[in-house]
Order: C-alpha cells, then structure tokens, then sequence
C-alpha cells in the first residue's frame, strides 16, 4: 500500500447550503481541488431563505457574502447548481460519482439583466418564498443568488411564453432546449451536506394547515418578515393583507412525536422566540403566544430566552394544542389544555406559525448509495465499517443549528483533505 | 508598479449603452484620461468581450484592464485574467440600473466612475508574496482531556506534528475519570462506552504526538507559522516553536459549596454530578454517610446554572449526562427509585430518544424548580404542574447537576496585573430588543461572568494575555457563520472552553479547530491573510522616514498584528495580520499602505471626480462603502432597480476601520459637499469582521467635526451610519435623507477654490 497513493484528490461537496458551502469553502483554503454541487439554482439553501439568526438578529446574507467572497477568490473550487448525485462508485481515494445536472435553460451567457423575466407575465409559485408569492416565470432566484444567474421555470417550456423570454434576451442565454447533462466525476473523498425540508405542515392533519392562509409554517415565516419577502418584510395576515394582533407560535409541530418526527429538531424553540420579536418590532400592541413542551434554549442561547420573555406581551403556554379549528370569522382558533392550569382553552388568533421541524433531506432517498449508515429518521452516521471516505455534514447528520452545521462542515472538510491524503 | 498599462473597456450591455453615452465615456478616457487602450463591447463579459482584453493582455498591451461594467461582485471569474490586474468600475448596478437613463447627471455619475477606475489603476500595484521560509508547521494542542486527545489525533492525522500539553499528570481530563458516555450512534437509546482510554493509547503510540504533561503554557509570542511559546513544569522552563495553536482546555464544575441552599455541605449524600460520576466508575454509587447504595436518588437540574446569581447560562450538557447517571442507576439496582426534577427538559435532536428510554426505564421526570435541600434531604420543589410547593422526604441522595465553568482562564494561575479589563463582556446578554412603541422594557438579570484566575496561553500581544471571551466566559467566536473566526489569528478554541458541549461534540469540534489551524500554517507559509480575506497577499508597509511611532496603528490593530520595538517603530507581525487596512485609517502621516490599496489610491479616487462648479446646482456627495455589508445592499438595491441619488459618488473599502480622515477632509477641501459614511452594526453586538472597523469609523467621523468646523463647514456634512447587507430597499432612501440634509446646508463654499 505505501506506494499506492489516492488516484484522486478532488474532493466532491454535495449540497450548497451552508454546512455545503463551508465544507467546500474550508477544505479548498487548504488548497485542495474541490467540487460542490447544489441541486437548486443558487447558493445557501435554507440559510439564505432565513430572514435572521439568534440571537444576534444579524441578517444570513452577511455570512453568505463572505463566503462568496471567499469562493469568487478560489480558483480551485468549481460551484455547479442544478446538480444532485445519481451513483457513487468506487472507494476512498478513487470515486466515482454520477452527476445529474437539471436543465435551467439559462446558460452562462446569462447577464442577469432581467430582459426575460420582463419579456413575459406568466407567473409561478416562488419556491424561495415557500409559495408565499409568485414569481415571474423567468426570474433570478433572489436578491442575493450565487451564481447571479436567472431561471427559467419548466412550466413555460413549451409554452408562446417560454419562446417570448428567449426573443427578449440579447445574449443568448435562454437555452429552451436544455435538457441538463450528466457526467462523471472522478474524486477521492465525498463530503455529503444535503440538509434539510422543513415538515410538511400538511401532515399534521388536526392543524388544518390547508384551510387558512392565517396558518403558516415556521420557514414561512422567515420570508414573510424578509425585507425581499412577499410582503417586503411586513407581517400581516396572509389571507387579508392585515395587521396583526394576537399570534400563535405551536412548538414542536411535527417534533418529538412518533407520529411524525420523533427527535427534537433544536432550532425551532429559538426561532419561535425570534419571531416573536420579529412580531413585537412591528407592532406595540401586537401579543404572542407561544405554546411549548420545553423551551429548549442552550448555552447562551439563554439570555435570548429571558430577554424576549422578559416581554410581557410574549406569553408562553405549556400545552401542545390538540387542534386548530377555523371560526366563523375565518380566524383559526386553538384548542387543546393547558398542562399547568389544566384548562381547556379555544383561542383565536390573526396568525398561527407552525414551529415544523427539519427533516433531513436524506431521508427523501438522497443519500450516498455506499459507505453511509442511516438512522432510522434520514439522519447519516459515518459508518464504523466504512472507510472513511464519505463524510456526513450539517443537517445531514443531524438536526444542527447554523453554528453548529458550520462547525459540523469545518470538521468534514478536515476529514476530507485526511481522507484524499497529503497534497501531492 | 514599474510599467502600468491601463486598458478601458466599457460594456453598454444590461441597459448600460441605453442609460448613458459610451461613446462619450471612451473619448473621455481616451481623450481626457489618455488612456491609450480603450474599448466598448455590447457584452463584455461574454466569450468576445473577454477575448477581446484577453488579446491586448496578451500583445503586452495592458495590464490592468478598467472594467467599466458589472459590480465587482459578480463576473469575477471572466474578469480574472493571469498576469493583469483587474479594477472594476461599477457601470451597471450603481447606475444603469440605479439612476434615470439619457439623463445629464447620470451621464456625469458612469463618467466620474471611469474616472476613478483610472485613477485607482494609477495607484495599484500587484502584491508581491511575503514569503517566509523555516516556518514550523507543528501544532500544539493545550489541554488533554478528550478534546485536546481527538484535536492532536486529528491533526497528526493531517501530517502535522503535535505538542500536546497538560497541566496535571495525566491524560484523559474528566471523561478519564468516567465509566460512560451519553450516546450519540443510533438508536441513541443507550449510554456508551468511554472511548477515552483508547484514546490516550492511541495518543501516546503516535510518533508525530509529543506529550508533556505537568506542564503548562508560560507565555505565548510569535504569529502563525512561528509562534514562540514557553512551557513551564517542575523542571523549569522551555521554549518552543510552534506553527499554530489549539485550545482545548475544557471544563471545570461549578463550585458546590456556592450552592449551600441545595444542601450541598449541609449532607454528605448531596453530592455533584461529578461527584456521581466517580462512584459510577469506581464499584457503585454509595452512600458517603453509610456506604449503603441509595434507593431513592433526586436529580436537581441546573444546580447553579440558568440562575443570574451563579451561572447564567445553561450548561447544556446537565439534562443528558442526569439522564445518563440515573439510567446507571436504575441499570444497577432495578428497584431504586429515581427521580429529575427539571424546568425545561433540554435533550435536543435524537437525544429525545435517550429522555425516552430514561421514562421507559422508570425514571420519573418531575417539572419544577428545587428551591432547597435540607441537611435532611428533603427536597422542597417548586412544582410547575401543582402550582405549589412541594416537599419531597425519604430521600437517599440528592445529585446536583452542577454546569459548566469554562476553563478559559486558568484558576491555578494568578490573575493578570491588566487582565481584569479584558474580561470585560463584548456581547452585551441583557440589551433590550427593539420593540415597536417607545417603552423599553428592561431585561432580566444575567449573573456576570467574571472568569477567575491567569491567562491559559498568557499572550504576549498588546491586546492583553487573555484569550477572548463571549459576556458568559466562554472564548467563542463572535459570529454564528464564523464559529472559528478567531480574533488571535492562528489560536483556535475547541470543545467546553468555546462553548458548553459533550464529548462527540467535543470531537468534531476539535477536528474543525484544528482544520483551521491547518489552514494558518498554510496561509502563513504563502505569505497569505487567513479568514475573511483568505489569500489576499497584501499587507501594511510602513513608511518609516515619515513616520512620528505615535503609536495609533499599533492600539488600533484588532489582531495585534503591529507592536512596536523599543524605539517605538512599528514592527508587522504579518501572519497575524488580516488585511483590513484599519492600521492604514489610523496612521495620521499616511505612511502605512498595501500595494493595492491605500490612501494615495482612495484619494487620487475622490480627486478624480469632477465637481461642477456652485452655479450648477449639482451637488457631489462622497460615500465610502464596506464592501462587506453596504456596497453588497447598494448591489441588490440596483438589481431591484431602486433609485440611487446621481450626487453620490460612491467607492467600496475594506473596512471603515481602513477609512482615512484624510480622504474626508480632501473630499471638502476638493468641493464636495458632505461625506458619508457606510459600515455594518457596532459596539457590543459588532458586526464588523474587523472587530471595531464601523465603531472606529464612529469615533474618528466625531472627531472630524473639529476639522470641519476649523474650516467653516458645518458638522453635519459628514456622519457614519450603519447599514446591514438587509438594507438594500433603505439604502437609497437613507442616502436621500443625507442628500436633503446636505442640500439644507448649501453647497461647499470651497468650490473652485
């Protein structure tokens, strides 16, 4: 084995979120060749749909900036969107691992000057604003996107539209005959931070999610309070455009149930705390509940606790509601009982957020087809057989907060670069 | 530079050739600038465009292509061309897509910006590498506990050699001491089996580990890629060169006898946590009044922590480890009763499942507040669910779930003569929240953390000896992107001293601390700044002839990367060093420079712009951005198309911290009418990369009012103000603000002077 050193020492990123993003970032620094696929068409997943982090209340795109930054300065690093993994072959030092790129029928001529997405009126559910909104069928991303490059939405494929969007653009850039690629690529180690879906809040039958727009999950929320959100950053009731009063925030919706998600996803007590301070800069006479099992608040994280506690129009309600029923007035109300009172309450509110937890995407079947043990939610763990080759990061492996994905990834990406073996 | 050659090339894509005059723009560089290559192309960016600057780069007839286009944010990698130097003039986002088209000041506004890509050029120069060979690529790890194990593990396993360090005789710290680990494999149902021994082994059969034990760091000087460090133990002392450093100095328990009210003292069989943990390892857990195994045992959680008057925070790790101790327990001894009591239950992500097994194990969960324990062991509960107090008799142990005291400072060494006032909290924990309405509702009481003891790595640095520390004592990064983002570069913290963790978490962390000690040896090496401006190659020259050792580059400098010798000159420690330029705003003489950014380069900038005389009408506002957070939201409000005032002229920085007053006083001096400034959020809760740019920026714009009044201007033509990269759909309308108030002032009497 001594002369036989990795065939490959490229080292594969799969996922652009930020665990993705920080892998890659991180072990190209050290100056190996990296590789990072993201599936969507732009870079920072979930973290660039946040609207801000606890508990500093700074804003994501921050820290995506200087990523950016330190990514535009790699010439190491190759960053190819549209792309997810269909096969891995192979073993550490020498994978190989199908890509699938979908089409974006956008090529790299592509200025983002805008032309097509004003060439035409068709619209569709913007996917970055949890179909909160529409968007143009032709659109960028968002405000923000890396790569600054425009989509075109399949739906208009095929469609007079489609071919208005490609007249509009002077640089040849829409490409209505994309039908992706695939290739291999050759690589030594696999870094694999797929992240996270947020629980389909559909699955949680006695909330009625469906039958009020005043019923949103927690990342919807997110984009509601974003200044280039639906509302440009205003909280109002989705289904009438006005102001709100009393809003409801259900911990664990989905989490710590068996009949759902059984772990504890981590980040949704402190998101809950942070929207609720979202609702209270916008209006003075605004009340939030906030129904919980345990306010689960870590470390330092706790100061943020007490400090939106120490709010006396932030209540917290120690109950799991049983229901959500809608009112005569359209107003969803809940229901269930106060475990510390034992009272039975029905409380209307202009707007309910679902705190849903994260269910990693890995559980969806995106996952590594060797080398990765499974828990049985999704959740990867390097396997004790493996070689080492492939290396879970972020969310993949666990439901993480942001700092702790980072944390996760810079791990990783050493792991990796130990992996692919000295720099030769 | 010795041979510039500037080469123009303006692209009239993305509406650009529809809102201004191109042909006029290249008679102005080609005529008044005397540019002698200058170029308009219909896409610049695309395969002709770049071939077309690929061509003359080529024919040797420029090297530093003026890309009068994009934002330099984006088409970086077409504009990036082998042997020129790229600038980049923003055509499109700050003002194509930002001012009305066809119109007379939008056409000064894309001149003024070809103006100062020109005049930019003429002052840059391509760094050249400060390489410095016989660096050490060794690591020493400080701390020996199963952190400072997985860290020289991790890095010895990179290739690096390693000096693991620590100060009792032997290895293994706490989880040494233990039998179990909390599980974190699935079924995540079971605890573990300490992998700590095994981790020793294999720590003192590694030929690249050097262990020392007994020993402890005396004093650490140097930077990344030759840091200096002197180790003390009962011999005496040595000295030792190492490349980078990682912190793993972990934990110590909170101090029992502070917590008399839970009985600690009062009873031998109110016992810690820790405590608990001896037994378990050692034959079983016994009584210490009677050697008897308990039959009832009550789990007191967050035993000093969550509580302002001991440990403010939560010590995270307390919920799973009493779940682990009483699942022993129960395991030993089917028949004993066991009870948590608790205020929140914190077992986060698939340690759910290890909170189930404890139920289904029999242990009973008790939500409440333990307000006492008496010498008799009864147990009064403020119980959540009764509402009421509840006393609990018949107890045979009572366990404090003591927390989590970082081992950021050391509490066997004495305390720094001028360490007290670094200790100080740079997060302010209890700051209120904004709030719509005017009350400001005050925030609970957060205990402080004042740590006890003497410096872990005793820093010889102007900064002090201390580690930095978060307001809970922890020696954390500022940034939740950045949790390795040090402010001593090439020092990186890991496991329960950055934050309160268990030990699989703990050896993550220590592999990504150790990643980016890696990364600082490497950088170090290439003569190249570290995060955030990974591979910038430039760093602070210092003009000595001129220079007065006034000393302000050296207080100022956030990273200590400029001390001065005897004589008072400043002396670089380049490795420390990261770039932001905040020596260069201080210096008074200007003497500090990078090649390619500097104070003759920014001037030569604001000099460049054409003031329209003071019978025009037309007002010139300079604005200097951080192109970390505000000149990205000036990007994003042209890409939303949002108007930006045609009176600005706008120029990104480094930093604030970078900014020199002398640009300020020249802009006035030059006929400008105001100057704003554009940095991220500062003071506790800082934003700034740079740890002070934007508060620094502040202090120094206050002081510029003098300057402007000695000149007859009023106070308010100048300000700092801060922007969040969030801001995109605000900035222009806070730059209109600025302009009104500009406008309420009158134009700049020193116009045409």
């Amino acid at each position: 084995m001594a002369n036989q050193g990795p065939k490959s020492q490229t080292i594969l990123v799969v996922g652009g979120g930020i665990a993705g993003v920080t892998a890659a970032v991180e072990a190209a620094e050290t100056g190996y060749d990296v590789i990072m696929l993201e599936r969507g068409p732009a870079l920072g997943g979930r973290v660039a749909q946040l609207n801000r982090y606890f508990p500093k209340l700074c804003h994501p795109t921050c820290g995506l900036e200087i990523n950016f930054q330190r990514i535009r300065k790699l010439k190491n690093l190759r960053v190819v969107t549209m792309a997810s993994v269909s096969e891995v072959k192979g073993e550490k030092g020498d994978y190989t691992v199908s890509v699938s790129v979908a089409p974006r029928y956008v090529n790299a001529n592509c200025t983002a000057c805008g032309a097509c997405a004003e060439a035409t009126d068709m619209e569709v559910d913007s996917p970055f604003n949890y179909g909160l909104s529409k968007t143009k069928a032709a659109y960028l991303p968002h405000e923000h996107a890396f790569p600054m490059r425009y989509v075109v939405a399949p739906s208009a494929i095929g469609t007079p539209e489609a071919d208005k969007i490609k007249a509009a653009c002077k640089y040849d850039a829409v490409d209505l005959e994309d039908k992706g690629e695939s290739f291999d690529v050759n690589c030594g180690a696999v870094i694999w931070a797929t992240g996270w879906e947020p629980y389909d809040p559909e699955k949680l039958e006695s909330y009625n999610y469906n039958l009020s727009a005043d019923i949103i999950s927690n990342v919807q929320m997110e984009r509601l309070a974003n200044h280039d959100g639906p509302t440009a950053g205003r909280i109002v009731r989705p289904s009438n455009g006005e102001p709100v009063k009393k809003v409801a925030m259900i911990q664990c919706a989905g989490s710590r149930d068996h009949n759902h998600l059984p772990y504890c996803s981590r980040i949704c007590c402190l998101g809950s705390l942070k929207h609720a301070v979202y609702v209270r800069e916008q209006y003075e006479d605004a009340e939030v509940d906030i129904y919980y099992i345990d306010l689960r608040a870590h470390d330092k994280l706790e100061a943020f606790y007490q400090r939106v506690a120490a709010d006396p129009q932030v209540n917290f309600v120690k109950s799991k509601p049983a229901s959500i029923r809608i009112d005569e007035e359209g107003r969803p109300v809940l229901c269930g009982e106060n475990t510390i009172t034992r009272e039975l309450y029905e409380a209307p509110y202009d707007l309910v957020v679902l705190a849903t937890g994260m269910k990693p995407a890995a559980s969806e079947g995106y996952v590594p087809n060797i080398a990765m043990e499974q828990d049985e939610y999704g959740f990867l763990v390097p396997s004790i057989e493996g070689d080492g080759g492939i290396i879970p990061a972020g969310v993949a492996a666990g439901p993480l907060d942001v700092s702790m994905s980072v944390q996760s990834a810079t791990a990783a990406a050493l792991k990796a670069i130990q992996a692919v073996g000295p720099k030769s | 530079m010795s041979d510039r050659k500037p080469g123009v090339y303006i692209c009239k894509g993305c509406g650009i050739g529809e809102a201004v005059d191109t042909g006029a723009l290249e008679a102005l560089a080609s005529g008044d600038l005397k540019v002698p290559v200058c170029r308009q192309h219909d896409f610049l960016c695309g395969a002709d465009g770049v071939a077309t600057i690929e061509k003359d780069i080529a024919a040797g007839a420029v090297n530093q292509p003026i890309i009068a286009a994009c934002s330099q944010r984006v088409m970086t990698d077409q504009f990036n061309f082998d042997g020129a130097q790229t600038v980049r003039a923003n055509l499109r986002e700050w003002v194509a897509w930002a001012m009305p088209a066809g119109e007379e000041d939008t056409q000064m506004a894309a001149a003024d910006q070809v103006r100062m890509g020109v005049a930019q050029a003429g002052k840059m120069d391509v760094p050249e590498a400060r390489v410095e060979e016989g660096l050490s690529t060794r690591i020493m790890v400080v701390g020996g506990g199963s952190t400072g194990l997985n860290a020289a593990l991790e890095a010895a396993a990179t290739g690096h050699d390693v000096l693991l360090v620590e100060k009792t005789g032997k290895l293994g710290g706490w989880g040494a001491q233990w039998s179990k680990r909390m599980p974190h494999r699935p079924p995540y149902r079971d605890p573990q089996d300490n992998n700590v021994s095994s981790l020793i082994k294999a720590v003192q059969g590694n030929s690249a580990i050097t262990v020392m034990t007994d020993t402890t760091v005396a004093e650490t000087d140097g930077m990344p890629g030759r840091f200096s460090v002197k180790l003390a133990n009962g011999a005496g002392e040595k000295q030792e060169a190492v490349g980078a450093i990682v912190v793993a100095t972990g934990w110590r328990p909170y101090d029992a006898t502070k917590l008399g009210h839970l009985g600690y003292g009062a009873s031998p069989d109110v016992v810690t946590g820790v405590e608990l943990e001896g037994m378990l390892a050692n034959g079983g857990v016994k009584r210490k009044s009677d050697g008897a195994a308990p039959k009832t045992v009550a789990f007191a959680l967050c035993a000093g922590s969550r509580d302002p008057e001991h440990l403010p925070y939560c010590s995270s790790v307390c919920c799973g480890a009493s779940i682990k101790q009483a699942l022993q327990i129960v395991e030993a001894d089917p028949e004993a009763m066991v009870y948590i009591i608790f205020q929140e239950l914190r077992t986060p992500g698939t340690a759910e499942e290890f909170y189930r097994q404890a139920q289904e194990a029999g242990v009973i969960f008790m939500k409440g507040k333990v307000k006492s324990v008496g010498a008799d062991l009864t147990v009064t509960v403020d119980d959540a669910l009764l509402g009421q107090e509840v006393p609990m008799e018949g107890l045979d142990m009572v366990v404090l779930a003591t927390g989590m005291v970082p081992n950021a400072t050391d509490p066997d060494k004495p305390a720094a003569e001028d360490g007290a006032e670094q200790l100080a909290n740079d997060i302010d924990p209890v700051a209120p929240i904004a709030r719509a309405g005017a009350a400001e509702i005050a925030t609970p009481a957060w205990g402080e953390a004042a740590p006890e003891g003497g410096p872990i790595l005793n820093l010889q640095y102007r900064q002090g000896p201390h580690l930095p520390m978060l307001a809970d004592g922890f020696a954390d990064s500022h940034f939740i992107c950045f949790p390795y983002e040090t402010r001593r570069t090439g020092i990186y913290t890991c496991g329960p001293v950055r934050r309160p963790m268990d030990m699989a978490e703990s050896a993550e962390d220590a592999a990504g601390a150790v990643l980016k000690a890696v990364q600082s040896i490497r950088s170090a090496q290439a003569g190249m700044s570290v995060h955030p401006r990974v591979g910038d190659l430039s760093f602070p020259k210092f003009g000595l002839d001129i220079c007065t050792r006034c000393r302000r580059c050296t207080v100022e400098c956030p990273f200590g990367a400029i001390d001065e010798n005897e004589d008072g000159w400043p002396v670089l420690n380049a490795s420390r060093c990261r770039r932001c330029g905040t020596c260069m705003g201080a210096c008074p003489v200007r003497t500090i420079s990078f090649d390619n950014y500097n104070v003759q380069m920014v001037s030569e900038m604001i000099g460049a712009v054409e003031i329209p005389d003071e019978f025009s009408e037309k007002y010139r506002i300079l604005i200097l951005a951080c192109e970390n957070d505000a000149a990205p939201a000036l990007d994003m409000a042209g890409i939303n198309r949002h108007s930006l005032n045609a009176e600005v002229r706008l120029i990104p920085v480094r930093c604030l911290g970078s900014v020199s007053m002398l640009w300020i006083s020249d802009a006035f001096q030059r006929g400008y009418d105001g100057a704003m400034l554009m940095g991220c959020r500062s003071g506790d809760d800082y934003q700034c990369h740079f740890v002070k740019g934007s508060g620094i920026a502040q202090e120094r714009m206050a002081n510029i009012g003098q300057t402007l009044q000695s000149l007859m201007l009023e106070e308010g033509r100048a300000k700092a103000v801060e922007v969040s990269i969030a801001d995109s759909a605000k900035v222009g309308k806070m730059i209109d603000e600025f302009v009104e108030e500009i406008r309420g002032f009158g134009m700049n009497p020193f116009k045409g002077f």
